[in-house]
């Protein structure tokens, strides 16, 4: 690799809890890797696991749903919805040889612009130590 | 092919300090369908959205594309520019530059601009697969629902009554006026409390566009803006409220068993299981309290009567003293109370707070009676406290009212209860303190300087002291208060008191920090006052759960943007004032209360409002029928039609609200979820995963 190996990283957040944690980490100016990249969807429910391969097909190295805390999702389960479909993903990526460790299903609040951050510093550490995407060769 | 125009702001220097906008224009540029690049200042101000609105008019082009800061506050703004400028306001999509790009990568410029570069990118993706929408309307439901009827509670609804809106208002406990009621001078003026609340109370009682719920609550909210239905429990009160015309008989009747801290008092004495909450409750009714109640007569409601020998009925004494048979326990009564259902098209919440309990600061001696909250110090200098305002010392106050009884019985009789000498304050009980909570509690600083100015007045002789970390008291005529405070000889203490000891005579042992002389000091004290933290009510929560609105960290209700939607919630039509959103003075709870009024009232008055088309819908040529979809939507909006004679999904528009959970769900890719369609997210993911490379599609 000529270039040094920077993790390429996607939040796929819903708008009401994680994308809000995520303005509120910049506006208290709570630092997290550049590595992440936010794309915003109304609800975790709203998330296809299609999304997440493609993610990975497409180079990314580690993909996060992030959706509001149990019992606080806008839409009243659209979480709960997420979490048994990331379960169904997770045993799908195994199969198919990939380090379920690269798809993270989190939940974080509005208010918690400090968790977005330490979240994030955190996976960026985990992408960083399995290394590139195997899909990307 | 779409003509793209990408509008860079720079924030000031907010973005433009992280991002190199230069560099990043010379990428954008070479994006497909890409035909215009410009940035400025403030893309938000007049003069930026004339911008756009000038390349829009000219035909210049016909999507666009900001980056700037969060679509949360921002979409709404260019989307209206778009569509004043003649194009489909659907024709738009953002990148957020700043709170998720220059603010949390200030020091990494190079990678923030690379960031930013590639968020841009995704989003021109988007652009280039957006489709024109048209609003929706929906009609608005005219009445509000107000929750808490405090001073925040009664002003908003009586700022929606005068303006012509029915409203309900909503009240957990048997009367309205709130924490208010128990205060008895009120800072910076230092007028009496009751005076200014209760004529108030008593014109929203009877205003005849508000219907009182008191001793309500809700329990559950369906729908949303501008149709909400809602679900009030009406407690079991257990009199005849028809029939009772709070007259007090029943007042003092219950045995001693049957007496419980008096909630109006903070716990200083105690009530009956039937009791009116305070004299001069609104509505004043009395209600009996299942809890404490033992059913001394031998009978719960609905029961037959115990009989005397001569076969008379016993009678409960309560109902024996009630001129009107108000509280009979001849009925049966439903412990649950009424359920009613409300329609209502705003909701407010104005549900207050709770001071924090003492026996959280073992400390500070929280078992000696003569250790107390500042609001029970309220309570205890009030005229229509348990002492009528006479100052002794809490541990006297059976003794008071033991005298007090026999006098008004007509016997002779000698008070002995103890005066106090000396009184010291504790400021920052609970707030501010790592232990408990990290906030400030804002009124505290001040009521402790009223409370102290208001003994010092009345009683010269006495010795006040008041330890504060520091006296905070921002606000109109608020450090004016201050400095009066120490004209008149009131001792304040810059220091923490480290411990309270209870002495055997029930006075008490401060052992502070005097930061001024740089030593300890040790005082003897009659009566310690701890301003004890204001905190969310207990079931706070819960109620915002119902309503689907957020609470912050620490656990009060946050609002939609600090500083530009202080009243506005996450779910739109709820709005929040008082100090269920903060703690805060009157006067501010006041001032939210007015603006959560009035906010509901630009949104209701146009009978109905536009809403953005962002639903679901099913292409029933795709749909297979396959039945996974509608069990799955979290409103019921999905129900099965015939179709040329087949079985296809049919989304009611309605009552859909576009979560996208069936569009995520359905195997056919049957459904799409305008705005947020499987070819929009997924060109923004892949976008995003080929850092920047947009797929040719
Ligand atoms: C010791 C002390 C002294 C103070 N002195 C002053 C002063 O001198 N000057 C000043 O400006 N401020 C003072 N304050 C602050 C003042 O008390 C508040 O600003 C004011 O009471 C806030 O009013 P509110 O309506 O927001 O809340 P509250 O007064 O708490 O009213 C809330 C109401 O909502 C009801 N409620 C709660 N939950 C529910 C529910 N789930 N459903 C239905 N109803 C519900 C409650 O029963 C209550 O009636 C003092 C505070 C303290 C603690
Ligand atoms: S988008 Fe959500 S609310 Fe709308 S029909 Fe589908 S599941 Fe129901
Ligand atoms: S899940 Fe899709 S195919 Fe199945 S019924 Fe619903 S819309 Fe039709
Ligand atoms: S809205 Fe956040 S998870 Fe559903």
């Amino acid at each position: 690799m000529s270039e040094e190996w920077e993790p390429n990283i996607i939040v796929i957040a819903c708008n009401w809890c994680t994308y809000q944690a995520a303005d509120l980490a910049g506006s208290l100016r709570y630092s997290y890797p550049p590595t992440v990249k936010v794309v915003r969807v109304p609800c975790s429910g709203r998330v296809e696991p299609e999304f997440v391969l493609e993610a990975l097909i497409n180079g990314s190295d580690g993909v996060l749903i992030g959706g509001c805390h149990p019992g606080d999702c806008h839409y009243k389960e659209g979480n709960y919805k997420a979490l048994r479909r990331f379960k169904l993903l997770h045993k799908l990526l195994t199969e198919l040889g990939i380090e379920p460790e690269r798809v993270r299903l989190e939940w974080i609040g509005g208010s918690e612009g400090l968790k977005f951050a330490e979240v994030m510093k955190e996976f960026d550490a985990t992408i960083r130590k399995l290394g590139p995407n195997p899909l990307k060769r | 092919m779409p003509k793209i125009g990408v509008y860079i702001c720079h924030c000031g220097e907010n973005i433009a300090g992280a991002v190199n906008i230069e560099e990043v224009k010379k990428f954008v540029e070479k994006l497909p369908d890409v035909v215009v690049v410009r940035d400025y200042l403030f893309m938000c101000s007049d003069p930026g959205q004339e911008i756009i609105k000038e390349d829009i008019r000219k035909g210049l082009v016909d999507r666009v594309v900001v980056a700037a800061c969060t679509p949360r506050t921002h979409e709404p703004i260019f989307r209206k520019a778009c569509e004043d400028a003649g194009l489909n306001k659907y024709y738009f999509e953002m990148a957020n530059i700043r709170d998720q790009c220059s603010w949390a990568h200030w020091h990494e410029k190079e990678k923030a601009t690379e960031k930013a570069k590639q968020l841009i990118a995704a989003a021109v993706a988007k652009a280039r697969l957006l489709e024109p929408l048209e609003d929706r309307y929906v009609e608005l439901n005219k009445n509000v629902m107000v929750v808490g009827g405090g001073i925040a509670g009664i002003f908003a609804a009586l700022d929606l009554a005068n303006a012509g809106f029915k409203v309900y208002l909503v009240e957990k406990s048997p009367s309205i006026g709130g924490n208010m009621a128990k205060l008895d001078k009120t800072f910076p003026t230092n007028d009496c409390s009751a005076c200014i609340l209760t004529p108030l109370m008593v014109e929203v009682a009877n205003h005849p566009n508000v219907e009182l719920l008191t001793y309500s609550e809700v329990e559950a909210v369906e729908g949303t803006v501008g149709n909400f239905r809602v679900k009030v429990r009406k407690k079991q009160t257990y009199v005849d409220w028809e029939k009772c015309t709070g007259c007090g008989a029943c007042l003092n009747v219950c045995p001693p068993k049957a007496r419980v801290p008096d909630e109006f008092n903070e716990g200083l004495s105690l009530r009956g299981a039937i009791y009116i909450p305070f004299p001069q409750a609104v509505p004043k009714k009395a209600v009996i309290d299942p809890d404490a109640c033992i059913s001394c007569s031998g009978r719960w409601f609905g029961e037959e009567p115990r009989r005397t020998k001569d076969g008379k009925p016993i009678l409960a004494p309560c109902e024996k003293v009630c001129p009107t048979g108000a509280c009979s326990r001849d009925e049966p009564r439903d412990p649950n109370g009424e359920l009613i259902e409300l329609n209502v098209g705003s909701i407010i919440v104005a549900t207050g707070y709770r001071v924090m309990d003492k026996k959280h600061f073992k400390e500070f001696a929280p078992d000696s009676p003569n250790v107390i909250t500042a609001l029970q110090m309220e309570r205890l200098i009030s005229a229509t406290g348990p002492t009528e305002g006479k100052l002794i010392v809490p541990s006297d106050i059976p003794k008071y009212l033991e005298w007090k009884k026999k006098v008004e019985k007509g016997k002779e009789a000698k008070l002995e209860a103890r005066k106090p000498h000396v009184i010291t304050f504790v400021s920052c009980v609970g707030s501010r303190d790592e232990r408990f909570h990290t906030y400030c509690s804002k009124v505290c600083c001040m009521y402790m300087l009223k409370q102290a100015m208001l003994l010092k007045e009345k009683y010269p002789d006495l010795d006040i002291y008041i330890f504060f970390i520091d006296v905070r008291t921002p606000g109109k005529d608020f450090d004016e208060y201050y400095m009066r405070c120490r004209k008149l000889g009131i001792k304040i203490i810059k220091g923490k008191v480290g411990g309270v000891q209870r002495l055997p005579d029930e006075r008490l042992l401060v052992r502070g920090y005097d930061a001024d002389l740089g030593k300890p000091v040790e005082l003897i004290s009659d009566i310690v006052v701890l301003a004890t933290a204001i905190e969310p009510n207990t079931d706070l929560k819960d109620l915002a759960r119902k309503l689907g609105i957020n609470v912050g960290a620490e656990g009060f209700l946050r609002e939609r943007h600090t500083k530009l939607y202080p009243v506005d919630t996450m779910t739109e039509g709820v709005f929040i004032c008082g100090c269920a959103q903060g703690p805060k003075d009157i006067p501010d709870s006041v001032a939210q209360a007015k603006a959560a009024a009035s906010s509901a009232m630009s949104l209701l008055a146009p009978g109905k409002m536009r809403v953005e088309p962002l639903i679901s819908e099913v292409n029933p040529e795709k749909c297979t029928g396959c039945g996974i979809c509608a069990p799955l939507c979290p409103y019921g909006a999905i129900e099965y039609v015939e179709v040329d004679g087949k079985r296809r999904a049919k989304i009611n528009e309605a009552i859909c609200k576009g979560c996208g959970v069936c569009t995520a769900a359905c195997p056919s890719k049957a459904i799409t979820l305008h705005g947020f369609t499987y070819e929009q997210v997924l060109a923004q993911i892949k976008t995003i995963a080929r850092k920047g490379v947009i797929e040719e599609v």
